[in-house]
């Protein structure tokens, strides 16, 4: 496709303009975007690209499982509301307490890959229950200490110690 | 160790030297990884950050990397340290002013830095002068390795390394290279290089400078896609294809400036060095701008045999009794040197002091002065 303006050039930049609801579309080269003063964005935020995936995130009707979306991670507390506002996850377990609304959100990000490929661990690493229990002991660690019952905290420690050698 | 005692050099990495190194500077590898039976970071209280940090330090100090190993503890740092750390590569921004406690450790040659309680409780990267990513990639999986057989790592078979962010969920590996395109930016063909970046889902952004208008011409390329693809496969698509196609369009931009601008490339030559050369006071980013134009100049000479009168006379300068023996004259190092050492943090490290903008301007314009008339006729 030739560029509109110059006719000259191969038109590698589509705008579409919708005003007053009529849709309008041009077509026109590098050049003469840049002679127009229209600037092509060319670096989207690792933050932005976040947002943006998951504003296109299904809404409660559509969600596969609409409990995860009131649902708390019970190893850390943390909702898909948070994870919503902050971009980041608050524990590995809520790869697994939130899958089924995460998968579109990774699958967007990885260009259509859902699964690993690639190095995994030179010696076993202990395995998915081991690690949500230790997760699990140390969230009853803070309560503990929190509520200053430190008798269960320092049986509480013992038990984690054994447990992350 | 002192920062001091590296502050007044360039570090190995951004030397110039290692292959290809007249477009692609240098080569980085990063790991995100996280300990099995934590919180991320977001949900950790900081005695929490503290009890991972102390695991962490305590492993990785007792590294055999072949060369000395320091720790820095962010949270107790002054800011004109965290400020000088960002601007050397050693720690992200994100680190420098994140919250709670947080440290780095590095090896004395600034090779391999690892920042504990950045976004991730752990990232490792290594760093190289050069085109050297599968070097980079076997190095950082032996240090990799090293940690593996003492700590465990959240891991998951389905979904492989787990991060706090599930944009860097799989391999945690950000490959990424550091490429000075000049000539593509002067023929206004940045903009594509960006699009087609974006469309091979890679990442850009600027460097040494503010925004992805790098006033430097400095670009940082790399992957955004960690799960589904190994690492292997992603340093051999940057080695194999992305960096070859990127190298080919600036050599071949330079070319057409050669050949049918070689006025506009003479202009931009000489007005840099008459700046540079002259300018009492100059800021951070007129002098990275500038600077950017003399290593053009001087990897055209070396690399094309370009000899236009402006080049022929950049070629003269002597920089700090560099560049002796094959290439005598003005060195990459010694621009590299200008480049790194008058950034603002390190301007103020070695002066000992703070300094306000002004003083800082005037500085860095004494320092380049100085070291681009040296051996100019008098």
């Amino acid at each position: 496709m030739q560029c509109q303006i110059c006719n000259n050039k191969d038109a590698t930049i589509h705008l579409t303009e919708i005003t007053d609801g009529v849709r309008s579309e041009m077509h026109i080269c590098e050049q003469c975007a840049a002679e127009q003063g229209i600037a092509i964005k060319s670096h989207i935020p690792i933050n932005e690209l976040l947002s943006s995936l998951l504003a296109v995130q299904p809404t409660d009707d559509e969600l596969a499982d609409p409990s995860e979306r009131q649902a708390a991670c019970p190893t850390c507390g943390f909702t898909l509301d948070q994870f919503r506002k902050e971009g980041v996850l608050g524990c590995p377990n809520d790869y697994e307490v939130f899958a089924k609304s995460l998968q579109p959100l990774i699958e967007k990000a990885h260009n259509g890959r859902i699964a690993h490929c690639g190095k995994l661990p030179s010696r076993t690493p202990a395995d998915a229950k081991k690690q949500i229990e230790l997760l699990d002991l140390r969230r009853q660690l803070e309560e503990a200490v929190q509520n200053e019952d430190y008798e269960l905290a320092a049986k509480l420690r013992d038990k984690i110690s054994e447990s992350d050698k | 160790m002192k920062l001091t005692d590296i502050s007044g050099d360039i570090n190995e990495w951004f030397s110039g030297s290692g292959p290809l190194s007249d477009i692609v500077v240098s080569s980085r590898i990063r790991l995100a990884r996280n300990l099995a039976g934590h919180k991320f970071l977001s949900r950790c209280s900081n005695a929490e950050k503290s009890e991972i940090l102390a695991k962490l330090k305590e492993v990785l100090m007792s590294l055999d990397l072949g060369d000395k190993v320091y720790y820095i503890s962010i949270d107790k740092a002054p800011a004109l340290s965290k400020n000088f750390l960002v601007e050397r590569h050693l720690i992200s921004r994100h680190h420098a002013f994140g919250k709670g406690p947080r440290g780095v450790v590095m090896a004395q040659r600034e090779f391999f830095t690892a920042m504990i309680n950045e976004e991730d409780h752990l990232r490792i990267q290594v760093l190289k002068a050069g085109c050297q990513l599968a070097q980079c990639a076997k190095q950082i999986n032996e240090i990799d390795d090293m940690i593996e057989q003492k700590v465990d790592y959240a891991f998951s078979p389905r979904l492989g390394y787990l991060t706090a962010c599930p944009t860097n969920v799989g391999t945690g590996i950000r490959v990424s290279v550091m490429l000075h395109l000049p000539a593509l930016k002067m023929t206004g063909q940045i903009e594509k290089f960006f699009n087609a970046a974006r469309d091979m889902s890679l990442a850009i952004r600027g460097l040494f400078g503010e925004g992805t208008e790098a006033a430097s011409d400095l670009y940082q390329l790399s992957n955004q896609v960690t799960l589904g693809v190994s690492e292997p496969q992603i340093v051999s698509q940057f080695e194999q294809s992305i960096i070859p196609e990127i190298i080919e369009y600036e050599n071949a931009a330079r070319s057409r400036l050669l050949s049918s601008e070689p006025h506009v490339l003479d202009d931009k030559i000489s007005r840099a060095m008459a700046l540079l050369q002259n300018a009492h006071l100059i800021s951070s980013q007129e002098a990275l701008f500038l600077l950017s134009h003399l290593r053009l100049g001087v990897n055209m000479h070396r690399h094309m045999g370009a000899s236009t009168p402006a080049i022929k006379r950049l070629c003269t300068l002597c920089g700090a009794g560099e560049g002796k023996g094959e290439h005598p004259g003005l060195s990459i190092a010694t621009i590299n040197r200008l480049f790194m050492l008058t950034l603002p943090a390190h301007l103020q490290l070695n002066h000992g002091e703070a300094l306000d903008p002004t003083h800082r301007d005037a500085l860095r314009a004494q320092i380049i002065r100085s070291a681009l008339n040296q051996d100019l006729p008098q």
